[in-house]
């Protein structure tokens, strides 16, 4: 009979209409800035660069090595090796970043910096919301925003952050034994 | 009290019109009546923007505009800033005067229509002899306006969008026109407030609008079908479909122009909502005996409005119709239907009452109906298709 569709399909659209002051769950849209959906473990947005300790500058671990700045696919980072060194969170003198600066507006977010850091010393950030009403300072950001403690680290990625600290403590554990027994070294080295 | 109430606006305004001197009072008193109409009815549209929006959303499960004041009710002020400061765009091969004269044509033709409608008791701007006979003149003039948009445009979109619309229109006036001379031919008159008049008693507790009887049902579902076509909503906006013709007649419009192409697609719709509440619910008659101490022309908001909130939910739930398909509806449905609806309503005339003039009146229309609706389902049938030329 001709109209049995369009009373069926009113039917429905009433239910609708009503059902959704009635449920809530019928809603499906978060109203995102007074609402916000939780973050997966591996959100990853922008890089940022961890330090240890309290001290941004002294704590940085990045050594200026330039891998990530080589192998950035759209060249946003750019860095520039300090003349001196200072000693790493081992106690080793290493050269750091005198300038590290990357462009939010050029990154595209693929954390190919934060795999090819042998250092663990690049990560990604959770953080999205970027925009800025200054085009040129606001966009590219300099080693003092970049830098990040360990603790905030932990705080946004926990299981990867662990991980991290886990084979840092292996290492410094390698290098303290390191001097306090030369002969062991040696015969390490001579076995490979 | 009642009464006082019920005729506050016409008191106001003979109130206002004495302090004018004797010859200037009856020009004083029609731009009165414009004033009130050119005030209440766009800022209808204003609600009617925010509440079209807002019902929609939630037949979709959305909350829809909720952040411009409290609940977004402030939505539509912020709509008419945005469309006043866009710019506004013509077209360098245009017809510049045509362009510019086709929203205008369209808002004034849709405010002329409001003059014959009987918004309450003694409440309409000119009571005409041949008022319904009026308002269909005036609105047969907004194709007029819209084909110019069309034509002025030097858009094949436009073009296209245009010619749709005046073959819907065209199509869908025959029923829209034939449904009313059932009622004129009952009420035995052509002006509105008597039609209302005529619809004003009541037996017991029931009014007698002509929508409770059958052809009255009958006529009103044909005629609100075909109004919804009239004002180009959906499931009848092919002239402005999006996903085949960009924006159809005012793809070449923005800014203020744009907007005032909306006003007037809405007022077109409020007038001929207004038109099948004279005609069919009653004007600004109360629905039950019980009811008639509200005044007047709150019934013929509440109508309007319910009314309005139908239109809302049939464009939430139906598709577009294909340009055959809605042609085929037009003159292989609606006009038989029509026709019979003009008979039904000859036989009520001259039957006595009783049940045996509700089943006579009623037969022939539920007849029909079933037959039509067997004959469309009979060329729907899915067949093998064959081809003219591929093979």
């Amino acid at each position: 009979m001709l109209g049995e569709g369009i009373v069926k399909g009113l039917a429905e659209t009433a239910r609708n209409f009503f059902g959704s002051y009635a449920e809530k769950e019928r809603l499906t849209t978060v109203q995102f800035p007074e609402e916000r959906l939780v973050q997966p473990e591996a959100t990853r947005v922008f890089p940022f660069l961890v330090y240890d300790t309290d001290d941004a500058e002294k704590g940085l671990r990045c050594v200026a090595c330039k891998i990530c700045e080589v192998e950035c696919p759209p060249k946003c980072i750019t860095i520039e090796k300090s003349t001196e060194k200072k000693p790493d969170f081992t106690g080793k003198p290493q050269f750091f970043p005198a300038k590290f600066d990357i462009d939010v507006s050029v990154c595209m977010s693929c954390q190919i910096c934060v795999e090819v850091c042998p250092f663990d010393a690049i990560k990604m950030d959770t953080a999205f919301e970027l925009s800025t009403d200054d085009r040129f300072g606001g966009l590219l950001w300099e080693k003092e925003r970049l830098a990040k403690s360990n603790e905030y680290y932990h705080s946004i990625h926990p299981t990867e952050a662990a991980e991290v600290d886990e084979q840092l403590a292996e290492k410094k554990a390698k290098a303290e034994a390191k001097p306090a027994a030369p002969a062991a070294t040696t015969g390490a080295a001579a076995a490979r | 009290m009642t009464q006082a109430l019920d005729q506050i606006f016409v008191t106001l305004k003979h109130w206002a019109v004495a302090y004018f001197p004797a010859v200037l009072q009856p020009a004083v008193s029609i731009l009165l009546s414009i004033a009130a109409v050119l005030v209440i009815f766009p800022t209808l549209f204003a609600v009617t923007t925010i509440l079209e929006r807002k019902g929609l959303a939630r037949i979709q499960n959305r909350y829809g505009p909720n952040r411009v004041g409290p609940f977004g009710w402030l939505q539509p002020l912020a709509d008419a800033v945005k469309s006043l400061t866009k710019e506004d765009i013509v077209p360098r091969s245009a017809d510049k005067l045509v362009h510019f004269a086709a929203p205008l044509l369209l808002v004034v033709t849709a405010f002329l229509e409001y003059a014959v409608i009987p918004i309450g008791r003694n409440m309409v701007v000119a009571d005409m002899d041949a008022g319904v006979l009026f308002f269909f003149a005036v609105s047969a003039a907004m194709e007029l306006s819209i084909f110019m948009a069309g034509w002025s445009s030097r858009n094949k979109y436009s073009l296209l969008g245009a010619m749709r619309a005046v073959a819907q229109m065209i199509s869908y006036e025959a029923p829209l026109i034939l449904s009313s001379v059932a009622v004129a031919m009952t009420a035995g008159s052509l002006s509105t407030v008597t039609i209302v008049e005529r619809q004003a008693g009541y037996s017991g507790i029931w009014p007698h609008w002509y929508v409770l009887t059958p052809w009255g049902l009958a006529g009103f579902v044909l005629f609100m079908v075909a109004a919804t076509a009239e004002s180009n909503r959906s499931p009848f906006d092919l002239p402005e479909g999006e996903s085949e013709i960009i924006a159809g007649y005012f793809t070449e419009y923005s800014g203020f122009k744009f907007a005032l192409f909306f006003l007037g697609e809405y007022l077109g719709m409020f007038a001929i909502s207004g038109m099948a509440i004279t005609l069919f619910l009653g004007g600004w008659s109360a629905p039950f005996s019980f009811l008639t101490w509200v005044p007047s022309w709150f019934w013929f908001f509440a109508k309007l409005l319910t009314l309005i909130a139908v239109f809302i939910w049939v464009r939430g739930t139906l598709p577009r119709l294909r340009m055959d398909q809605l042609m085929s509806f037009a003159w292989k449905f609606m006009l038989p239907m029509t026709l019979m609806v003009i008979f039904s309503a000859g036989l009520w005339r001259f039957l006595p009452g009783g049940v045996l003039r509700w089943v006579i009146c009623a037969v022939p229309i539920a007849g029909l109906y079933v037959l039509l609706s067997s004959c469309m389902a009979e060329s729907r049938r899915i067949q093998k298709r064959t081809y003219k030329f591929a093979e």
